[in-house]
């Protein structure tokens, strides 16, 4: 019956339906469908105007020697994820799998296991602090980003170093490190030196000029902010956010940038300098994407001034400079709020920025408040063939600097050709007593207070190069003079002065070594 | 019918055993009247009983971070592993005092020194000391320094001497001095020579 009344009503034609409707059911319906109109209308707004005002998906950018690029990122328990596949695969053969045992992944012959819910994972069957739990969705392992920068180095073999607020993940010795200084020139220039060739995107506005890099591996010079004592140039700054690095020229005057040396020199000059000069390779008040051009200018004196010499191969560190400490090793508490672990990593940038100022390629293996043990800084250190370690300590008890060599333990049970371990340090000790007085000798020249002793202080005597430790006390009893960087300077660039001044010596043994 | 001899035995034996409860209860009931004696922490005597010896300690100074050799005139005794032990808490005496020019936390002691032939000292250094111990490159090796030129410097024949904490390894004193391999007493001698020097 119910299939008869519905073939008759479908052959009615709807103007003959509406028409045979009660008079005024017509208006409802239009009123209803507008309704739905006004409805689905409003929906949209507010779509639009959520999406809008949500805040940008965050990412991940990761800098390695094989490939730079970016991951997004999720939110899980109040916290950033990130896929680990995702981060390992363009770095090597890569593969995981799910069972009822757990997630496992495998990068090239690491294995790792990993449970859902667990803070921890075995890596190589040794356990590894997630600091979160480990997620898994649609087959897809999540850890959290915070755990990148100690669980990387477990799969790769070698440093991470993860910039948390900023995300940003440097894998390797990739690091572009930069160096700031103001030419005597009138009007003055400021000269940015770069360690491999950048292409920041440069932007414009009154009273300042700033140089973006997203894909540039750029790190903080020693002190975020460069002062240079000049009225038109007074300042640079150096931040970081979103995955990138920004670098902040304040000046009183309009400046525009040029290139040269393949982009590794950024040169701010006074806008009406380099107009008249004809020199212009960037426009002022522009925000496009600045092109390095393919031929190099003259170099300045100030630029081949600080030319690096080729000292040794590409990509081999000369120095491997060693931030004491980190994460759950805080070092001494040098006062309520300064722990050494942080002073350790500041004098370490600082001691990179002079050395590589002084044309030494250098390594710094804790550039983060990441866990490393003494044998794995001293492993990276070997591995890399430096022709010299330094570890950076800071203490509040004594006053000056601190010069220590190793301090061998008894016995030696060298097998030929393999070394003990724990004395692998012995061929090198006269090397590193030599870098040492050199050291020692810089600082007395600077009038800052030093000694040199042996100490029994791991890694040094597990390393095969040169190896000293440097500790940094204040010069009076105020321990906050070592965050002060004047201080940090002054001793670095003593240190720096003095490796620079024994590099013959040192790169003898580091080309002698197989 | 149980034998005579037998019925005999079990009454003296149900005796002795009614006799042996009433002398325990009795026993008891003295040992509850009695006035609970006080602990007594007071010393009765030195540590060591005998004569005094005149030894030479290693003392660490922070104020200029040297070790400097002061003598002392101790009571030791004759065994060649008490006299380790000794020195060292002699040494540590000086250590806890309130003038003490290196000062280790409070509870710092020296558990036990054995002396292993040939040539090994172990010294065993309680957790206190170690938990307790400032850390820092130059102060931590004062401390071992002072430790082991001491005991060498008083007691022949060692030549490598290995520091546990509470009878069991660890990697450092206090974040720096390394504790996990044996010491060359040579290589310590020629530290102490640096550090008797001063700054």
């Amino acid at each position: 019956m119910r299939w008869t009344s519905r073939s008759r009503s479908a052959g009615v034609p709807p103007a003959v339906r509406g028409a045979s409707r009660p008079p005024g059911m017509g208006i409802p319906i239009v009123k209803a469908w507008a309704l739905i109109f006004i409805c689905i209308f409003i929906c949209i707004c507010i779509c639009a105007v959520v999406v809008s005002g949500a805040p940008p998906e965050k990412h991940l950018s990761v800098y390695s020697v094989a490939a730079n690029y970016s991951l997004p990122l999720v939110q899980r328990e109040g916290r950033d994820y990130v896929g680990l596949l995702e981060v390992l695969e363009p770095l090597g053969k890569v593969s995981a799998k799910s069972d009822s045992r757990g997630w496992r992944l495998r990068y090239n012959n690491v294995e790792g296991d990993f449970q859902v819910g667990n803070t921890h994972a075995r890596v190589q069957g040794r356990d590894a602090d997630l600091g979160g739990k480990f997620l898994e969705e649609n087959n897809r392992g999540l850890v959290p980003v915070t755990s990148l920068g100690s669980l990387l180095p477990r799969f790769l073999g070698g440093p991470a170093t993860l910039h948390e607020g900023s995300g940003r993940l440097f894998i390797g010795s990739v690091a572009t490190h930069f160096t700031a200084s103001l030419s005597g020139d009138n009007p003055p220039r400021l000269i940015f030196h770069f360690t491999a060739p950048v292409n920041p995107r440069v932007a414009t506005e009154p009273g300042a000029l700033r140089m973006t890099f997203s894909r540039e591996p750029l790190v903080a010079p020693a002190s975020p902010t460069l002062t240079f004592g000049n009225k038109a140039i007074p300042s640079a700054i150096y931040s970081e956010g979103s995955g990138t690095a920004v670098v902040t020229v304040n000046a009183a005057i309009p400046v525009i940038a040029s290139f040269s040396r393949d982009g590794r020199t950024v040169t701010i000059s006074p806008a009406s300098t380099l107009v008249a000069a004809g020199a212009l390779s960037q426009t002022p008040n522009s925000s496009a994407s600045a092109t390095p051009p393919p031929a190099p200018a003259q170099p300045t004196p100030a630029t081949s001034a600080a030319e690096p010499a080729p000292v040794a191969p590409a990509r081999r560190y000369f120095a491997v400079v060693d931030a004491s400490h980190g994460g759950d090793d805080h070092g001494e508490t040098l006062s309520n709020t300064l722990l050494e672990k942080d002073v350790t990593v500041a004098l370490a940038r600082s001691l990179r920025q002079e050395l590589e100022s002084r044309g030494i390629p250098t390594l710094v293996l804790r550039d983060s408040d990441a866990n490393l043990s003494v044998d794995q800084r001293a492993i990276f250190a070997n591995a890399d063939h430096a022709a010299i370690y330094i570890a950076l300590h800071a203490a509040s008890s004594g006053h000056g600097v601190r010069v220590y060599t190793a301090l061998l333990p008894w016995g030696s049970d060298d097998r030929g050709t393999f070394l003990s371990w724990s004395t692998a340090q012995h061929a090198a000790l006269p090397l590193s007593q030599s870098a040492a007085n050199a050291v020692a000798a810089e600082m007395q020249r600077r009038q800052i207070p030093v000694r040199t002793l042996t100490a029994p202080l791991r890694p040094l005597n597990n390393v095969i190069g040169a190896a000293i430790a440097v500790e940094v006390a204040p010069q009076g009893s105020d321990s906050s003079q070592l965050t002060a960087p004047d201080y940090q300077q002054l001793v670095t660039s003593a240190v720096a002065t003095a490796i620079a001044a024994t590099r013959d010596q040192l790169g003898g043994a580091m080309r002698s070594e197989p | 019918m149980i034998p005579r001899h037998f019925a005999i035995a079990m009454s003296v034996l149900l005796i002795a055993l009614l006799g042996l409860s009433l002398y325990a209860w009795h026993m008891r009931t003295v040992a509850v009247s009695l006035p609970a004696a006080s602990t007594d922490t007071r010393p009765l005597a030195p540590p060591v009983a005998g004569p005094t010896e005149r030894v030479t300690l290693f003392v660490a100074h922070d104020n200029d971070g040297s070790l400097r050799a002061e003598a002392a005139q101790i009571p030791l005794p004759s065994g060649r592993q008490q006299r380790a032990e000794e020195l060292l808490r002699a040494l540590l005496s000086l250590y806890l005092d309130k003038s003490s020019p290196h000062a280790l936390g409070s509870g710092a002691e020296v558990r036990s020194v054995f002396l292993v032939d040939p040539g090994v000292a172990v010294i065993d250094l309680n957790s206190a000391f170690a938990d307790t111990h400032r850390s820092g490159v130059l102060v931590e090796e004062l401390t071992v320094a002072s430790l082991i030129h001491t005991i060498s410097a008083n007691t022949p024949d060692i030549l490598k001497v290995k520091i546990l904490v509470d009878g069991k390894e660890r990697d450092t004193l206090a974040g720096h001095a390394d504790l996990s391999a044996f010491y060359d007493v040579t290589a310590v001698n020629q530290l102490a020579t640096q550090l008797r020097s001063g700054p």
